[in-house]
This record gives structure tokens, sequence and C-alpha cells, in this order.
């Protein structure tokens, strides 16, 4: 039994791995190849597909525009939060409770409703089809996610420490820059990991709000199954290379990935 | 909780938070709602529709057959994923080298664009050339996603149990981690055996978590749809046509706001009723 138990984990990650490693056998595949039946591993090994993504601007594009509304979202998202999640933390003030469970809610709302409400408004400010459009409307689930995290962390740190900070003279910026920031740093890099998953992996919203301009990857890649035939290895190739930002993302946090989940409390 | 100050100045501090939400959740509700009352026959005229289309969508095949697939779904995909996620966190190692490794790779499907989460998977189940299809037809099972409503379901169930197991297994790790030492010395000093162990001080300690990955899970499968509509597309037929498929199909699909609209709105709220009662009846069992 207790030897049993042990091979679980090593079964779950390998039932993980075999979908990922499938898509990397199929991107690194010629097209004859994959049409021509069912082999285990790339015969003909090519980059091709690589190629063609690294050389052709409607595809590379693809994914400047992702890391940046990406980018902007992460900014914008836990740069807000901060001050409102030390607010929570700190101070009891009018309908405190009821706004954060009003903040929470929209983590509830489905992007299927939203979609079209929010093509129309960002169509008329006249954001439509650039990065700040889907950066702004990401922010409708990463901000109260970013809230939620950094206010857990910073409950855990003693009230003692703001109160020394006056006492020596500190004003509150300061004390918030030079000093608080500096404590919650690990807090700071969980929330952005959290937004960035939530920003990069969303796509309805992403594609609902650009055209041609700041299209991003995930949805450059719906050409393939349309323009030119199914060109499955071009469609692997994309999938695999949008495994990267999200492997050297975890791969910064990783040591804080179990204490950010810790801390989600309701 | 007790030690806060009273300090209405605190808004300030919000006001930023406050500001971006309300601009992108509240003036994007209020455009549903008002489509939902309203009859429009294009050219921007509008005309006042009352309850005409709550009335509609409530009473139409389509929307039942969509919301008992969406609630099928969930029920589903959370009676496996919990479980499962539960026992690889209980059977994961606590110290070492491995832990890093273990946490890094579990993680990595939740952070693939779902859209791509959905290609992966229409890659694996292909016919003739996928691996799923092919050890599924080596077992001499006919499968064919595309066409039968069965393998379409036993995809999708599959493909949100490999996206989505870790969530809950991460969580629950959290929990475990975070239970004092002392807890299990207790345990061993008084020859408690592993069930025992399980059933007394980690099932207690991870109630919380299990709230939130219950939560969670429950939120975001009823809420599903790049992956399946990257899949299936919703078919074979409209076997796999969730709410959220349908409601796109509708609403930028053939552009009627009135019904979309309508539907939105009981959607969000079926989702919020829901949360609030497993919220709710979780809290519960934990003052008993």
């Amino acid at each position: 039994m207790k030897s049993f138990t042990r091979y679980i984990p090593v079964l779950y990650v390998t039932f993980l791995m075999i979908p990922i490693y499938w898509l990397l056998n199929m991107s690194f595949k010629t097209t004859n190849e994959i049409l021509s039946g069912f082999t285990l591993y790339p015969h003909n090994f090519t980059l091709a597909s690589y190629a063609t993504i690294l050389t052709d601007p409607s595809w590379y594009s693809g994914y400047i525009n992702s890391i940046e509304y990406v980018a902007i979202n992460t900014i914008i998202s836990v740069g807000v939060a901060l001050p409102a999640a030390y607010a929570f933390s700190r101070y009891r003030f009018l309908g405190d409770k009821h706004l954060f469970f009003w903040l929470l809610s929209n983590r509830m709302a489905p992007p299927a409703v939203f979609a079209l409400p929010v093509f129309q408004l960002y169509s008329q400010i006249g954001l439509f089809d650039t990065p700040w459009a889907v950066a702004l409307s990401h922010t409708l689930f990463n901000i109260p996610l970013a809230v939620w995290i950094l206010e857990g962390f910073m409950s855990g740190v003693p009230k003692e420490l703001d109160e020394t900070a006056y006492v020596d003279g500190y004003s509150f910026p300061r004390f918030f820059f030079r000093i608080f920031i500096p404590t919650i740093a690990a807090g700071i890099g969980v929330a952005c990991f959290f937004c960035f998953m939530f920003s990069w992996v969303e796509l309805l919203l992403a594609k609902t709000l650009t055209s041609v301009a700041a299209k991003p990857i995930a949805a450059v890649m719906t050409k393939t199954a349309s323009a030119s035939g199914y060109q499955l290895g071009l469609l692997a190739a994309a999938g695999s290379l949008t495994l990267i930002p999200g492997a050297v993302v975890i791969y910064f946090v990783r040591n804080y990935i179990a204490k950010g989940f810790a801390l989600g409390r309701v | 909780m007790s030690a806060k100050i009273q300090n209405n100045k605190a808004w300030w501090l919000v006001a930023p938070v406050f500001l971006m939400v309300a601009f992108n959740a509240l003036v994007p509700l209020m455009t549903v709602v008002n489509y939902s009352v309203q009859e429009t026959f294009g050219d921007n005229v509008f005309t006042w529709a009352g309850v005409h289309w709550f009335q509609e969508v409530l009473h139409s095949e389509r929307f039942h057959s969509a919301l008992l697939r969406q609630l099928l779904f969930s029920g589903i995909v959370l009676a496996i994923e919990i479980p499962l996620g539960l026992g690889v966190a209980l059977t994961m190692p606590r110290k070492g080298p491995w832990v890093s490794v273990c946490l890094v790779l579990m993680s990595l499907p939740l952070l693939i664009p779902w859209n791509v989460v959905g290609s992966m998977w229409n890659i694996m189940a292909l016919p003739d050339i996928g691996l799923l299809a092919k050890v599924i037809n080596g077992l001499g099972i006919d499968y064919n996603y595309t066409r039968q409503p069965v393998a379409a379901w036993f995809t999708i169930v599959l493909m949100d149990v490999w996206h989505w197991t870790s969530l809950v297994a991460l969580l629950c790790y959290a929990g475990l981690v975070s239970i004092p030492d002392a807890y299990y010395q207790a345990a061993k000093v008084d020859g408690a055996k592993t069930w025992a162990v399980f059933r007394y001080i980690q099932l207690p300690k991870l109630k919380h978590v299990l709230t939130i990955a219950v939560l969670l899970r429950f939120m975001d499968s009823f809420m599903i749809y790049t992956e399946v509509s990257v899949l299936t597309g919703g078919g074979p037929g409209n076997a796999t046509t969730f709410l959220s498929i349908d409601l796109v199909k509708i609403a930028l699909g053939q552009f009627d706001l009135g019904p979309a609209a309508a539907m939105s709105l009981i959607y969000f709220m079926i989702i919020l009723f829901l949360s609030w009662l497993f919220y709710t009846l979780m809290m519960k069992n934990e003052d008993a």
C-alpha cells in the first residue's frame, strides 16, 4: 500500500506530460509525416514550422501583442491593487466588506456574458484593436484577484511595522515605497504571477477586442484551421511556443507557488 | 481583525480599484440589462420589450438543455478533480528536490492559453494520427470524438481533468504544508493509523482550501468556453453545446441582442446563486 501511493504523483505528472510531449512531437514533424500516419516520435526531425513562425510577421507579432497586453495588465492590476489591499488589511471604512465581496463577485462573471458589451464599450472610447483595450478589460478579473492575494500577504505583516515607521517620522508614501513594498515583495511576485497567468490564458475577450493590429497569438493560431488547409505542424509549433512564457514565469516564482495558494482566503 | 482602525479616508486608497472595476463591470452590465428589456430591428431603433426576453429564454428548450449539459459537465468534473487533486496532494513529497520539480511540472497546464489546451487535445484525439485515439482504438473501442457524443464528452472531461486538477492539488498541497508538525507528532504518539490522521487532522484543516477549490472549479467549469469551442465547437450536433457556447452563438453569431442579454443575466444569476449556496453549505458544515 505504502509503496503504491508513492507512485500516484509520478503517474499524475506523467499523465500531464503526455499531451505536452505530443504537441512538441507534432511541432517537429514535417507536414508529410503528420499526414502519412501515426508515428510516436519525429522520424524526419525539422524546425521548419518554428522557422515559419519566427520569420513571418503575422505570426510573431501575435506573441509581441500578447506579451504587451499581459505586461500592461499585470502592471496596472498590481499597481492599483497595492494601495487598495493596504486599505483592506489595515483599516475599516464605510462599506469595506461589501466592496470586497463585490470585487470578488466579478471573478464569477462569465467572459461570454461580457464579450459583446465590452466590445461596444471599447469601440466607443476608441481603444478597440489596441493592447490597452485587452489589458484594461482583463483588469475586470485580475484586479480583484490581486487585491485578494495582496491583502492576504499584507495581513501577515504586523501592524507594529507601520506604527514604528510613523513614529520614526516616515510619511505614508515614503513608508509605503521604502519599507512596506520591500517587505511584501514575495506577495507582489505571487500576485504578478497570477495576473500574468489569467491574462495570458484568456482568449475570448482578447479576441473580441482586437481585429488586426493588436491580435493576440492565441487568435492568430485560429487561422491555421482555415487559411491554407489544416497545418498541424504550424499549429503545434505555435502552441509549443506559448508554453515558454508560462514556464519562465513559473521558474521564477517556484518557491512561492505553494505559499501563494495557501493565502487564498474567501 | 479587531485591531483595524476606523478610517474612511482609506477610500482614497481603494478608489482607483473601485473606479476601474466599476468601469469594466458596471458599464457592460448596464448595457446587458438595457438590451435585455428592449426589442431592436436594427438601425439602433429600440423599443421596450419588458420581461419578454426573459420569459422566452426561460421557456426555451434550447436553454434548458444547454443548462442541463452545463450542470452535468460541472458535476462530473468536480467529482473527478476534487478527489484526484486531494489524492495527489496527499501523496506528494513534502521535502527534498522533488517538491520543486513536482510543483513546476504540475503548474504547467495552468499556464497554457486555453485555446492551445483545446488544440493540444484536438491533436491528441485526432483519428488515425492522435495518440489518444490510437490507444483507445487499439483497445478495440470505436472512438471518434467528432461523431460520437459519448466520445466527445469523454475527451472534454479528460481535457478538463488534465487542465485543472493541478489547481486543486496545489491548493490542497498548500493547505497540507501549513499544518504544524506537532499535530502529526501527537497522532504518532497516539498510534493513529494513516486513515485516522487523514480523517481527524488533515481533512478538517483542509476544509477551507477545499471550499476555495470547489468554488473556483465550479465557477470556472460553469463558464468554460474556449477549450470546448476549439475542441468540439459544441458538437457533434449539440452534444457539447454548453451555456457559454450557446450564448456566444446567439450574441456574436446571430446578433440577437435581446435574448442573448436576457440569457446572460440569467446565466450570471445562476452562477452567483450556486456559488453562494456552495459557500454557505460548506461553511455551515465547518461550524457544526
